[in-house]
Order: C-alpha cells, then sequence, then structure tokens
C-alpha cells in the first residue's frame, strides 16, 4: 500500500439530518479504497433533537476514533450553528462546508438565547480557514422533492475535494438506501458536486 | 473477509461465529446495537428480557443447559442485574456465559457515570476490554472458551467509543457449532446455593481466579509491543489508541484482559522501562492493582478520573509529566459569540408534548416567553419522573419533572414523598418500558401500603429512547415473531388499583379531565396515556399554520417546547418540514390561530 495521506472529516448537525448514514457512506468509499477507517457517532438520548457530531478519520493506519482539536481538514455542518460550535476544530485552511440553513433552538424560539448572524457565522470560520463554502443544501434537497436528501447532497459537495473515484461514491450510496431512493440521491449527488463549483466564500 | 464494523456488531458476529445459541438483553445505550445484531440470525434464541435482572436470570439458566449465552446491558442496567451476576458466578456455569457491560464514560446517555469493572472483581470473574472493533470480535471466541474452561461468567466491558465506533474487521466466514449437548445434569453442590454449598464454592471462586492470573501471563491479547525505553505505557480498551496516537514511540503493554492481572508480565514490562504511566478511562482500576504488587506506576495524577479521555487529553497529561515539550500553544481562536446550547429535545409530533403541557399548567411551572422571574417556586404538584425519552419533559419550558433516579424509581420516590407528609399533590411519571422494567413492583407497594399517589404510565408502545425496540408490551419479540403481549391496564388492575383510566396522548382536553379527577381523587390512581411515537407514526394528518392575522403574540404555542414552532421573526411560524400535524398547539391556541393548512388557505381566499 503506498502512504496515503491522512483525512479526518467532521459532520455536524442536528439530530435527524441524517449525519449518521452520510458518515457510513464516507467510511464504506474509503474501505473500498484500502485505507483504514475509524468513525463514530452520537446516539441514544443526545441524538433527539441535540447537537450530533460524527468524526470520520481516514488514513493509512488510523488509532484514536477522535480527532484532535484543530485537526479537522474537512467541516461538514449540516446547520449553520452547528457549524460553528465545532469550528475550533478545523485546522488553518481546512474546508469547512456549510449547509446554508438555521433550526433554532428551542431557548433560542422562547427568546432565552440568540441565534449567531451570517456574518458572526463567517467572522467565526474565517478565523480558522478562508476555505468556507456555504451551500444550499436543504433548499436543493427540498427542491428535489425530499429534504432527507441533505446528507447525499452535502457528500456531493465533499466529494469533489477527497480522492475517491465517483463510482465507489455510488457503490456505497446504493448500498445504505433502498433501491427506490436510488435516483433520487444520485442527482443529489450531483447536484453536491456542481454546487460547490459556485459557492466559494 | 474484511467489514466495517461497529463495536456493538464486531462483538454480537464474534459471538455468533463463537457458537452462542443464546442471547438476552434490555435494551440501554450503549448496548442496544448488540441484541439488535445477534435477534437478526434466526439459527439461536435471542429474546428482549423484561430487564436487565431477568436477562441475566434467562441467560444463567440457558447456560446450565448447555447452551453458549450472551447477555448484554448498559453499565447502570448491572446494577438491576447484580444479584444474579453474583450468583453464577458463584454456582458457575456449564455452557459458556459472557456478560457484556457497556459502560458510558462522558454521560453520553445515561444517568450516572460508573466503572462496572469494580462489578467483576466483587463477583471474581474475569473481564476482557477490546481496544476497537477487531479485537471485540476476536474476544468474544475467548470469552465463552475462558468461561467454559474456568466455570465462571465472563465479563466483556466495553464503553461508548468502542461500542459506537466503527473500524476494520476481519472477520472469519464460519460459525463454530458447540459440540455441547442441550442437557442438564442435576448437582446440588454446583447449583443449589444453600449455606453449605455456597462455602464450597467460595474457595473454588479464590482458586479459579489464581488460575486465571496465570492464564493471563501468556494470554494473546495481553502483549509487550516494544519501543523507546523512556516511556511505558500500560493501557486498555480506547485508552490504548489515544494513548498510541499520542506516544507513537512509547513501549506498550496492552492488556486484553484487565482482571485478574498478569503480575509477571507486569513486572517484565516494568523492568525494561524507565518509567510507567496507566492510561484508563474512570477508576483507577488497573494502577490500584498494580500498586498493590509493589511495581511504581503513574496514572490518575495525570489522567482524570471522570469524562471519557480523548487525544487531547492524553497529550496534556503527556505535558504536565514532561513527556512532551509544551509546544507553543495551538491558537485556539475566540468564538467571540456565546453559543446558543442545543440539548436534546422531545420531537415534534411527540406522544408525550401534550401530557407534560397540561401537568405542568396543572402544576403552575409554565412560564410565558419573556417573564422576568424564570425560577419555578415550590409548586403545589411535585412530579416524581423516570428514565426514558419523556425524562426530557424536565427541560424549559415544561419544567415537568423534579426527579429522576433510575429505572422504575418514580413509583417508589412518590410513595416516599407522599409518605413522608409532603402536602402537594404527588404524581410519578413513567414510560411502558420502564415500568414494565421496574415499575410493577412498586406500584405493588402502592396498593398494599395504601398510596395517595397518581401514577401516569407514558405508553408509546415501544422502547423509544434507545431506538425503538420492542418490549413485553408490544406483543412482538426481539426476533419480531408475534408473540404473547402484557396489556398494561390488566397488570394496574391485577395487581388491585381500583381508579385507572387511559387516554389518547394527542387529546388535551381528555388528558386533563383524567389528572384531574386522578389527583382529585386522594387516593392510588393511574392514568395511562396512550399514543404511538413519532418517529414510528410520523404523520398524524395534515400539517398546521399559523394564521397571522389571527395570532396576537401570545406565546402559548411555545409552552409546549415543540420544535417544529419557531419565531425567528416576532411571529410564531410552523416549519412545514419538521410539522407531523398531531394539531396539540392548535387544541392550545387560545386565539384559534393554528389550523390545517387547507382550512387556513380557504379563510386567506375568503
Amino acid at each position: 500500500m503506498s502512504s496515503k495521506t491522512k483525512i479526518d472529516l467532521l459532520l455536524t448537525g442536528v439530530g435527524g439530518q441524517g449525519n449518521i448514514l452520510a458518515s457510513d457512506i464516507i467510511g464504506e468509499v474509503a474501505l473500498a479504497a484500502g485505507y483504514d477507517i475509524k468513525k463514530t457517532d452520537t446516539l441514544g438520548m443526545a441524538q433527539r433533537g441535540g447537537s450530533v457530531v460524527s468524526h470520520v478519520r481516514i488514513a493509512e493506519k488510523v488509532y484514536a476514533p477522535l480527532i484532535k482539536e484543530g485537526e479537522v481538514d474537512f467541516l461538514l455542518a449540516f446547520e449553520k450553528l452547528e457549524s460553528i460550535r465545532w469550528a475550533s476544530y478545523l485546522r488553518p485552511s481546512g474546508v469547512a462546508i456549510i449547509n446554508n440553513y438555521a433550526v433554532p433552538p428551542l431557548s433560542v424560539n422562547l427568546g432565552v438565547e440568540k441565534y449567531p448572524t451570517d456574518a458572526e457565522v463567517m467572522q467565526v470560520l474565517k478565523q480558522r480557514s478562508e476555505r468556507i463554502y456555504m451551500v444550499s443544501g436543504t433548499l436543493r434537497a427540498t427542491e428535489l422533492g425530499n429534504v432527507k436528501t441533505l446528507n447525499i447532497f452535502m457528500l456531493g459537495c465533499v466529494s469533489v475535494f477527497l480522492p475517491f473515484k465517483i463510482e465507489a461514491w455510488q457503490e456505497a450510496i446504493t448500498k445504505h438506501l433502498p433501491e427506490k431512493l436510488w435516483k433520487l440521491n444520485m442527482t443529489a449527488f450531483e447536484s453536491g458536486r456542481k454546487e460547490i463549483e459556485n459557492v466559494h466564500v | 473477509m474484511k467489514k466495517l464494523l461497529s463495536g456493538n456488531e464486531a462483538l454480537a458476529l464474534g459471538a455468533y461465529h463463537a457458537g452462542v445459541k443464546f442471547a438476552t438483553a434490555y435494551p440501554g445505550t450503549p448496548s442496544t446495537e448488540i441484541m439488535e445484531a445477534i435477534a437478526r440470525y434466526k439459527d439461536i434464541y435471542a429474546e428482549w428480557s423484561t430487564n436487565e435482572k431477568v436477562a441475566v436470570e434467562v441467560a444463567m439458566g440457558a447456560c446450565y443447559a448447555g447452551a453458549r449465552a450472551l447477555v448484554s446491558m448498559k453499565q447502570v442496567g448491572l446494577n438491576v442485574a447484580a444479584d444474579p451476576f453474583l450468583a453464577v458466578a458463584t454456582t458457575g456455569v456449564n455452557a459458556g456465559l459472557v456478560l457484556i457491560s457497556a459502560d458510558d464514560p462522558g454521560i453520553h446517555s445515561s444517568q450516572g457515570e460508573q466503572d462496572n469493572r469494580h462489578y467483576a472483581e466483587l463477583a471474581k470473574v474475569p473481564i476482557l476490554e477490546p481496544t476497537d472493533s477487531q479485537t471485540a470480535y476476536d474476544l468474544m471466541a475467548y470469552a465463552f472458551e475462558i468461561s467454559e474452561q474456568f466455570d465462571t461468567p465472563v465479563m466483556l466491558r466495553t464503553t461508548t467509543r468502542i461500542s459506537h465506533s466503527k473500524s476494520i474487521v476481519e472477520v472469519k466466514e464460519t460459525r463454530t457449532e458447540s459440540t455441547r449437548k442441550i442437557a442438564f445434569a442435576p448437582n446440588m453442590q454446583k447449583y443449589v446455593m444453600l449455606p453449605i454449598n455456597a462455602r464450597i464454592r467460595h474457595p473454588l471462586m479464590e482458586e479459579r481466579m489464581v488460575k486465571l492470573a496465570a492464564y493471563g501471563e501468556t494470554f494473546t491479547f495481553n502483549k509487550i509491543e516494544m519501543g523507546e525505553r523512556q516511556l511505558g505505557i500500560i493501557a486498555t480498551g480506547i485508552s490504548y489508541q489515544y494513548a498510541r496516537e499520542v506516544f507513537p514511540k512509547a513501549s506498550f503493554l496492552k492488556l486484553g484482559m484487565t482482571y485478574p492481572l498478569p503480575e509477571k508480565l507486569i513486572r517484565e514490562f516494568a523492568s525494561k522501562v524507565d518509567r510507567i504511566l496507566v492510561v484508563e478511562e474512570l477508576d483507577p482500576f488497573i494502577e490500584e492493582h498494580i500498586k498493590v504488587m509493589g511495581i511504581k506506576v503513574e496514572g490518575k495524577q495525570y489522567i482524570p478520573r471522570t469524562g471519557e479521555l480523548n487525544s487531547d487529553i492524553i497529550e496534556s497529561a503527556g505535558r504536565k509529566m514532561g513527556l512532551i515539550k509544551a509546544a507553543a500553544a495551538q491558537e485556539k481562536p475566540p468564538v467571540g459569540i456565546e453559543l446558543a446550547k442545543r440539548p436534546p429535545l422531545l420531537c415534534p409530533g411527540c406522544p408525550h408534548t401534550g401530557f407534560f403541557y397540561v401537568l405542568a399548567g396543572m402544576g403552575q411551572r409554565l412560564k410565558l416567553p419573556g417573564a422576568k422571574d424564570r425560577t419555578i417556586k415550590e409548586s403545589n404538584m411535585v412530579i416524581a419522573g423516570d428514565i426514558g425519552c419523556y425524562t426530557l419533559g424536565a427541560y424549559p419550558p415544561l419544567n415537568a419533572m423534579d426527579t429522576n433516579g433510575c429505572m422504575g424509581s418514580s413509583i417508589g420516590t412518590a410513595i416516599g414523598m407522599e409518605k413522608a407528609g409532603l402536602s402537594a399533590k404527588i404524581v410519578a411519571v413513567i414510560g411502558d418500558s420502564t415500568f414494565l422494567h421496574s415499575g410493577i413492583t412498586p406500584l405493588v407497594d402502592a396498593v398494599y401500603n395504601q398510596s395517595k399517589i397518581t401514577v401516569v404510565i407514558l405508553d408509546n408502545s415501544t422502547t423509544a429512547m434507545t431506538g425503538h425496540q420492542e418490549h413485553p408490551g408490544t406483543g412482538v419479540s426481539a426476533q419480531g415473531e408475534t408473540v404473547g403481549k402484557v396489556v398494561l391496564e390488566d397488570v394496574v388492575r391485577g395487581v388491585g388499583v381500583k381508579n385507572v383510566t387511559v387516554v389518547d396522548s394527542f387529546k388535551i382536553k381528555e388528558i386533563r379531565t383524567a389528572l384531574k379527577t386522578a389527583m382529585d381523587l386522594r387516593e392510588l390512581s393511574v392514568v395511562i396515556v396512550r399514543g404511538a411515537c413519532v418517529v414510528q407514526v410520523p404523520k398524524h394528518g395534515e400539517i398546521r399554520v399559523v394564521n397571522t392575522e389571527k395570532c396576537n403574540q401570545c406565546g402559548i404555542c411555545l409552552l409546549i417546547g415543540c420544535s417544529a414552532i419557531q419565531t425567528t421573526g416576532k411571529k410564531p411560524i410552523i416549519d412545514i418540514g419538521m410539522c407531523t400535524g398531531c394539531t396539540v398547539c392548535e387544541q392550545i391556541c387560545p386565539k384559534g390561530a393554528i389550523g390545517p393548512v387547507s382550512r387556513t388557505k380557504t379563510e386567506a381566499q375568503n
């Protein structure tokens, strides 16, 4: 096996947005490409609408399943507030792909806490890296007729930066989804790939 | 063949390939997926047991009868099952018995943090600890062999991070079929723990530990990995991985069996390195046992006793020990803004929401948005809660829970508060699965001791929090078959409760009437609030919308804590992607401003 550069990905969002499936698919793609992988998710009580995070580590040899702070190569945030909750994990000049979508926490609805403005979100992320991509994932997934395709759309976005073949992504997606959803999700994946070309902030 | 498996999937597959014939469990994070995975094999018997105590007892019977048996539970499950666990540790086994204890360092989803290795020491049984999915898979075969060879149950201790991390596993394709026959040879001295027999068993248990310690000296998974001699690390479980990452050049003694410990091997390791650091999560279990041997090691003065470890924590310990140069601390940019917290919540459309809203209202706990004083004063009602999704009713805005300790404790706690003389109305709130797990015996206590509490059973017909497992009240088995169904109201009436009502969890007025009637009785009453979990029945009806002309921003709809109702602007809006059409908000809106999307459109056209 030739030497393989390490790739650490952090997927964040709100419980129910499909983070775990997305991180499973990345793991399968990396396995097929001959990498070592460790990945870890939030399960149980915490997932009920709470802040969730998945760590995916890919390299020639991986020991710890949790990524160290400041070493994330790719931050994939399914929700804006959750992107900055984990911003300190992003390494300098790492890539952040943020779904331009807000799910205000209950405390915000009740007027106890504030949701950050877009400017604040960008300010926090830009302290870490200039490579910020704000994508309209929820909008595109809704346009496709199924908001649940957001996770596959996000995979499409990050796939542009990763050294894996398109066919491997397609195979992993079909492995994890029922056949009736294949076509829709392939479209979502392609849509993510296209989106990333136009949205560098 | 290489597979990407979670620790729990690897444990299940490892047990299956090791010839397990029998599996029992009660759901509990982070252990649940072990049973979910193993129940798929139709050539073994697998059951969700009523609780962990029953799970161990059933598995104990199976192993006595000659079937290799696996029982899995979360760490606090072993508190419930401690009695039979110590019993089978005393009798020993016939076919192998492996108990998986899934500990939860960091308290991701538990009521407390505890290191269950102490139970194995108490019971005098060996502990195996995997470091990743591969060792989880491999250790399972050894666990059954050790159990049979040494006539002991074996504890396999996993943790949340091992159980819920996926890594690559090289799996063998075949299942080892046990040659052991299903048969029971009566042996009173071994299986009937009268004092006279237990006195014979105890010395045998002590002997067994001596033999196991000798076995550990050459056990494949107790291994020295020599690197530089300046630093030697003794580690197990996930801690080994963090230490390996932070100290790539150090020497390691990696322990797969952490009790009893291999003293000679540890002495050999100690003689080869200058300084030893023990890295383990939670209690200094290995560390203290090694110190008793008179070997100098360091550990908990640098490694925290609480919470989950990670590479950052180990690195900082390395700095404190002077092993890692205090490199220019990495610039951590200030976030600069206070981030809104996002704790877990009841889902939109949750059948518990309406009930908690009514209860919180009756107990004067609801505070409108903008209310200055948000503290809850001494209430006319005390709500003893229990364990499940509904524990989330404790959060604002519902504030509808005052106590929560352990499975089934709501009813007993409520009885105690009443008998101690509290004048407030006392309500116990418990879920269906939790009630069947350990709510029945305290309810019997309430009948017997003439308690006047009101018990509410929130029946969503599933074990929701752990991911929707079946239980005795659903009438479906772990393996998907239609089986006996325990009807809650029959149980309640059967133990002698006279005042029993069943209401629909989505009908606010009915719930209010039932609760008021029950509490005004001032004698023991049970109200069963029944409605399907929204994750299983995701759409109730048409999506609801707010008519902005009728809405006067009173804020009452926000008090149910539904995350589908949002107020980014001034007036509340309902997120169409999240609304399930449960109508709870519509039923409580004093202005009639919330309705189905179709009617509101018609009104708009008129």
